[in-house]
């Protein structure tokens, strides 16, 4: 099929971009989007322009690098999938596909589709983990963990940080993301020693990077390709709650 | 710099070693420790594991990862569990059995004394990850949950449903994240090693290149740690993410660090084929589903019906015939290469002919679709996502894919490369799992060596050595930087028609016709023949746009894909030199009646490790003679 792409082109990070359209010829609905840009930037490169850039990297939806916008759209039209996973056959020929970088003050553009992410490793460093040297643990099964807190602490911890939550948000929040960290680690015995502290400083880091608030768009869930639920968003709430009482 | 192999394995009773050698080892003295600064490269499971743990023993961590985040390092992608010789299940496991498995499993081409510490430490590892806050599966009970996998007899493995590794390498990302915070640890994103710097014969630094702003550093240090992983990546297309490369390897293996066992690579069976050229990479799904899912294809040839329409007696179950004891969860290798054959016959299923059925058709008949969907449900999904058909109606296509890396860079017992402070941890070194990895070790391998190993052992050097003794920009360090960058601008000064892409795609091809699930001796040396000249055409004709003052993916790519070029002959020399047959090295000529791999014990249990002898000049060999005192080489059998 033959598509029409309107790319964000941006030089580097102190110049403004554009939209810029190129044509994209003989896709095989079988190809996933990125190899779709693939095969664009080939024929970019054959004629002398230089390819698009876009982050990427495990190509199987975990290791959360890649990040496009599509059609308005984190991740674009699937529920549950990211942009790695997205296959053409979800397009139809003579479609115009617009592709923008993640939009959102804490995640400035780098070039063209890339954003720089530091502002999440800067929220978990804040807090985001259980303060638990190498070494001196007590045996594995020592601490009996209910089956449910186990899974519900996988639910919010399947997040793989590529930040679909912020640039979905109308207020470009990262209280879905914060708040899959928060509950994942409070949710068990082991982390629940640290949970006041650590809701504290991760909510104040993220207002430090400059996300916004939330305010009950949910967006977030709708974008997120791990499906992670807003009720760890509630979740994180009661934990500030808790800690900001308790003296 | 000549290449000395000596493993220095501790002397006494296997159970003993590790013990005692912590004990003889020297130790750097607390307040010391900080004056040490340490160099890790990569930031999975291996580095980020090690990266954190120094710094919480108080060294001065640099750690540096070419992703964004280093969270995002590949031990993300593994998704079926982690061994552990815990024996939770009361089943007979014990440390003992467990590095027996590996050993047998590694088809005894792997180092006794590394895989029986591997095997005891396996324990603190799932210790450690519970204390970090790793959910892995529970019982009602609220007791930990493991699995059989991959062939294994007893039920060892932890898992976090089907995102094991991402668990794993999040909670060593969260360890590191604090030591960052803390300020012992500097972390450098989205930097790519291109060198190692030599002085006085020891690791003394490397030299990276900062892939935003394009600009190349050097970084001095005591010691320097690789954690790079693997390089299934030159076979273009492997279930490795993308950017996964050998360049860290293999620039320190052309600083003189031996490169052990190349050909040693693992197909995994599970992963979902090709479906055109475009093709970016392949997909693994876990193995896991090889415990319900039954493996087939048509016992005529060129069936083209649909797989509905070919009945119970028209199927041949391969694996169940040829392997009734392990059946579908027969090894890797195993399977791997069972399709292989299938596909050659003719018997391969799918437009392209290279795909064999998976059919859960009767485990859904026995435990109903929604036990399926809860033991399999993403991969399920994964599947449908990217071929577009329902697995819960119709079998799967399988076809085996380049996935894992047992040879690396040579490290003797204490994980240090023959050039002195220069280690090598995780997928990056050779070391533990012989000529085939069995399933759910690898993360083992890269945890053990980063959080319980390395830690312990190069505290070893460090004792011996002055705190910053090759100053801050010794003339090595100058010219290892000039180098780098004279490589760069000659990747942009060829300005030719030909992207790199392409040329990797034909690497790819080269290695996977020749050097890929089997092996045969007029195939390597065309191979041997064929690579030179495309290495020739790459440097004539290579098109990289762009600048080296800027991100530039195709100029990152072209660096990689350079090395590439130069590493498949290294490997190829090594598949030719080792005429037997073991775990993922199968050499047609050496098979027996019924088509199993033929060791050859008299002549190749060794290690073969290669010393760099210049571009396109046949490299070195080096043999370290592997000695079992503990295990008797036996055929491997899973009849």
């Amino acid at each position: 099929m033959n598509l029409t792409l309107h790319v964000w082109r941006q030089k580097s990070a102190d110049l403004g971009g554009e939209m810029v359209r190129y044509d994209a010829k003989d896709i095989s609905p079988d190809m996933s989007f990125l190899e779709m840009l693939d095969v664009v930037n080939e024929g970019l490169d054959q004629k002398g322009e230089e390819p698009i850039a876009f982050d990427h990297d495990c190509r199987e939806g975990i290791c959360g690098m890649c990040s496009l916008t599509i059609n308005g759209i984190p991740h674009g039209p699937d529920r549950g999938t990211t942009v790695c996973q997205l296959h053409m056959r979800r397009f139809k020929d003579g479609d115009s596909i617009h592709i923008e970088p993640w939009r959102a003050k804490a995640f400035p553009v780098i070039k063209d589709l890339i954003v720089d992410r530091t502002a999440f490793d800067n929220i978990i460093r804040a807090g985001g983990y259980i303060s638990a040297s190498t070494g001196g643990v007590p045996d594995a099964n020592a601490i009996l963990i209910p089956k449910k807190n186990a899974d519900d602490a996988m639910d919010a911890a399947a997040c793989i940080g590529c930040g679909a939550c912020v640039a979905a948000c109308p207020n470009a929040s990262a209280m879905l993301f914060v708040a899959a960290k928060v509950s994942h680690l409070a949710l068990l015995p082991q982390g629940a020693v640290e949970a006041g502290t650590r809701v504290k400083k991760m909510i104040s880091k993220m207002d430090e990077e400059g996300f916004g608030a939330c305010t009950n768009h949910f967006e977030c869930e709708a974008a997120c390709p791990k499906e992670i639920s807003v009720k760890f968003i509630g979740k994180m709430n009661r934990e500030f709650l808790k800690a900001s009482v308790k003296k | 710099m000549s290449v000395t192999l000596d493993a220095k394995i501790p002397s006494g009773p296997l159970a003993d070693k590790w013990d005692k050698h912590k004990f003889d080892m020297k130790l750097v003295n607390p307040s010391n420790k900080r004056k040490y600064k340490v160099i890790i490269v990569g930031s999975g499971l291996a580095g980020g594991a090690a990266a954190a743990t120094l710094a919480e023993l108080g060294y001065a961590v640099e750690c540096f990862c070419y992703q964004d985040s280093p969270r995002r390092a590949h031990s993300i992608a593994a998704q079926g569990g982690i061994n552990a010789s815990k024996n939770y299940q009361n089943d007979g496991d014990s440390v003992f059995r467990l590095f027996y498995d590996t050993v047998k499993g590694g088809d005894f081409r792997s180092r006794e004394a590394n895989v029986y510490r591997l095997s005891q430490v396996s324990e603190n590892i799932i210790d450690q990850c519970v204390a970090q806050g790793v959910p892995f599966a529970r019982e009602y009970s609220g007791y930990l949950g493991n699995r059989s996998f991959g062939g294994a007899q007893v039920s060892r493995t932890f898992y976090a449903r089907g995102q094991t590794g991402q668990q794993l390498l999040l909670g060593a990302y969260q360890a590191l994240s604090r030591q960052i915070e803390l300020g012992r640890v500097r972390m450098h994103t989205r930097a790519e090693m291109l060198d190692v710097i030599i002085v006085n014969g020891h690791a003394k630094g490397i030299v990276v290149r900062n892939l935003v702003s394009g600009k190349t550093s050097t970084h001095m240090a005591d010691a320097v740690v690789l954690g790079t992983g693997g390089y299934a990546n030159v076979f273009y297309l492997s279930t490795n993410a993308k950017g996964c490369n050998v360049t860290a390897a293999f620039r320190a293996y052309k600083r003189g660090a031996a490169f052990a066992n190349p050909c040693y690579t693992q197909i995994h069976p599970t992963c979902i084929p090709a479906s055109g050229h475009y093709q970016s990479k392949l997909t693994l799904m876990s193995e896991s589903l090889r415990n319900d899912g039954r493996v087939w294809v048509p016992k005529s040839k060129n069936d083209n019906r649909p797989a509905l329409h070919i009945e119970e007696h028209e199927r041949d179950y391969f694996l169940e015939r040829k392997y009734p004891s392990f059946g579908n969860l027969a090894p890797r290798d195993i399977s791997s290469r069972s399709a292989k054959e299938a596909c050659d016959d003719g018997r391969g299923v799918g437009k392209t002919g290279l795909g064999v059925y998976l059919d859960f058709a009767d485990a859904i008949k026995r435990l109903g679709e929604d036990t399926i969907r809860e033991r399999y449900g993403n991969l399920f999904h994964m599947y449908e996502k990217i071929t577009g058909e329902n697995p819960y109606k119709m079998p799967m296509r399988i076809f085996p894919a380049p996935h894992y890396t047992m040879g690396g860079l040579w490290v003797d017992y204490n994980l240090m490369s023959n050039v002195p402070g220069l280690y090598v941890i995780g997928e990056a070194n050779f070391s533990d799992h012989g000529a085939n990895r069995l399933g759910a070790s690898a993360l083992m391998q890269g945890l053990a060596d980063g959080y319980f190993v390395l830690p312990y052992t190069i505290a070893d050097y460090l004792a011996r050595i002055k705190p910053g003794e090759a100053g801050d920009s010794p003339p090595e360090a100058k010219a290892a930087e000039k180098e780098a960058d004279k490589q760069t601008k000659r990747l942009l000064a060829v300005k030719g028609k030909t992207t790199v892409d392409e040329f990797h795609r034909r690497l790819g091809k080269i290695m996977w016709d020749y050097c890929g699930m089997a092996r045969n001796a007029a195939g390597l040396k065309r191979a041997l023949g064929e690579i030179p000249e495309l290495r020739e055409r790459f440097w004539e004709d290579v098109n990289v746009l762009g600048s080296d003052k800027e991100l530039n993916q195709a100029l990152e790519r072209a660096g990689r894909v350079a090395d590439f070029l130069e590493f498949a002959e290294v490997m190829c020399h090594d598949a030719l030199e080792r005429n037997e047959s073991c775990g993922g090295h199968f050499r047609e000529e050496y098979q027996t009646e019924d088509g199993e791999a033929l060791r050859d014990d008299q002549n190749f249990t060794h290690v073969s490790a290669w010393e760099y002898q210049g571009v396109g000049a046949k490299p070195l060999l080096h043999k370290e003679p592997l000695v079992y005192e503990n295990v008797k080489l036996a055929t491997r059998s899973y009849k």
